[in-house]
């Protein structure tokens, strides 16, 4: 059985046919070929296939494709404007929240959903907020410096 | 990993995936998919299609209702967490939400997933036991409700068969002098709960005028500590007195039925409830406003 859905990730809307078994976050990387989505455990554990579905964060792992059929996704391809890297972009960058890279796409989309909910949170607070991703390189120190300096700069920007 | 191949389709009632539930045998519900799907990824189940109840309006949502609060079974954890409703009127349910799993596994899970999977590492279940929650179960010939007693029957087993649907929980609305609260010693790894403990009291002229102590986590259902409870009532709650009754919570657990693992054998679990049930209490007793 295929099943025709519609997605509309970061802004472009897709019409594609697939088998009702198919992760999200397979339809992301290997039917649009967005690869900046990762897959670590597999197991809804490390939060690295981390994207904002209905502007929410979510497992796209832990997702079929067919539950977002008419949904709207946004990955880390789609965070960035035109010309400017988004503020948690920066961030991370200026403040050294990588190293490998590999949990940074998911790390700063759940990054987005804890500023969503809470605009100005405590180190301890981002560390709660940040509980389903796992980072095997940076001990999360500066990953912590950079949502806080991310908090920062888009309030900055918006009061 | 991928999951056996099943057929999918998508309900837009109750009745509609009642009527679905039937017609395709071995199929299976699908509400959040956050124990459902990991569980088809390990191959531990094969259904022959899944009924995706998710986009059920009537089902979801929190509301009041002739003095008790009524849950759609679609209604996310994060929804539970942030509803004020409930950190009001059944605290310790809103409190048990906001500790599960990680914010985007609280996005997508649901209340109504939660208690049918029945995991016994589970929160949901030994609050709304606590609580006393009625469920709200729907199949192709009507409707029925069943209490928290009856609801959870065993290791993953709960009172909804086969082809129903679970609708609704609803709580009894808080009232004041009593407050509510849930203890969890979560597994380091998983986040899941080792322990759970939800109690709620009711103070009335400086003493305690009705306990519910429930503890999950650590049986393979949620059970009541009814000893805990009797030790309590007609007691001011006094921390000496909370620690007392605590301690009788080995009473109401069955040693050949308290569970272990790897992590915490089902002897540590038993000798270390009394510290989890005695934090619910002291947090419930603090909120009897
Ligand atoms: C990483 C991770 C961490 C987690 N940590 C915790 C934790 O700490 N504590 C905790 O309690 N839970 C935890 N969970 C489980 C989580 O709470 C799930 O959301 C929940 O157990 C299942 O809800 P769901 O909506 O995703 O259900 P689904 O996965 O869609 O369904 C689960 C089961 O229930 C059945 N079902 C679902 N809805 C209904 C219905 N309305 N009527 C009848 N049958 C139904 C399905 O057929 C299936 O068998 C965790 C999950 C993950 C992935
Ligand atoms: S790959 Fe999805 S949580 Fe690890
Ligand atoms: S930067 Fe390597 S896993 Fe986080």
């Amino acid at each position: 059985m295929t099943i025709p859905v519609s997605i509309t990730v970061n802004g472009r809307r897709y019409d594609r046919e697939v088998e009702p078994r198919l992760l999200l976050v397979h339809f992301i990387r290997d039917v649009l070929g967005l690869t900046g989505t990762k897959v670590g455990c597999d197991t809804s554990q490390c939060g690295s296939c981390t994207i904002l579905l209905d502007g929410v964060s979510a497992k796209a792992c832990t997702c079929l494709a067919v539950q977002a059929d008419g949904a709207s996704v946004t990955t880390i391809e789609g965070l960035a404007g035109d010309s400017e890297l988004h503020p948690l972009q920066e961030s991370f960058w200026n403040k050294h929240g990588l190293q490998c890279g590999y949990c940074t796409p998911g790390m700063i989309l759940a990054s987005h959903e804890l500023l969503r909910c809470n605009a100005d949170p405590s180190a301890e607070e981002i560390r709660h907020g940040l509980e389903g991703n796992m980072c095997r390189c940076t001990g999360y120190q500066n990953i912590v410096r950079a949502v806080r300096d991310a908090a920062e700069t888009m309030q900055g920007g918006t009061s | 990993m991928f999951a056996p191949q099943f057929d999918y389709y998508r309900a837009s009632s109750v009745a509609e995936a009642a009527a679905l539930l039937e017609q395709h045998p071995d199929s299976k519900v699908l509400a959040g998919g956050h124990s459902l799907i990991p569980v088809l990824k390990l191959r531990l189940a094969a259904p022959s299609a899944l009924i995706d109840i998710g986009r059920i309006d009537g089902i979801r949502g929190i509301r009041e209702e002739a003095g008790r609060i009524v849950i759609g079974a679609l209604t996310t954890h994060a929804e539970i967490a942030a509803s004020a409703t409930l950190q009001s009127g059944a605290t310790a349910l809103s409190e048990a939400a906001g500790m599960i799993g990680d914010p985007a596994v609280r996005n997508r899970g649901t209340i109504g997933g939660n208690v049918a999977h029945a995991d016994p590492a589970s929160d949901l279940p030994a609050v709304l036991r606590c609580l006393g929650a009625e469920f709200s179960i729907a199949g192709s010939s009507g409707t029925r409700t069943v209490d928290a007693a009856d609801f959870f029957e065993g290791l993953m087993t709960t009172a909804v068969e086969e082809h129903e649907i679970l609708t609704s929980i609803s709580l009894p609305s808080g009232s004041g002098g009593q407050g509510s609260a849930y203890a969890k010693f979560s597994h380091p790894a998983s986040r899941y709960a080792v322990i759970g403990a939800a109690a709620s009291v009711a103070v009335a002229d400086g003493v305690c005028s009705a306990a519910s102590v429930a503890l999950g986590g650590l049986v393979p259902a949620p059970v009541r500590a009814e000893a805990v409870e009797d030790a309590l009532v007609g007691k001011a709650l006094s921390a000496g007195a909370i620690a007392d009754a605590a301690r009788c919570v080995g009473d109401s657990l069955d040693d050949d039925e308290v569970l272990g693992d790897v992590y915490a054998s089902a002897e540590y679990r038993s000798a270390v409830a009394h510290v989890w049930v005695g934090r619910a209490l002291t947090a419930a007793a603090a909120r009897c406003g």
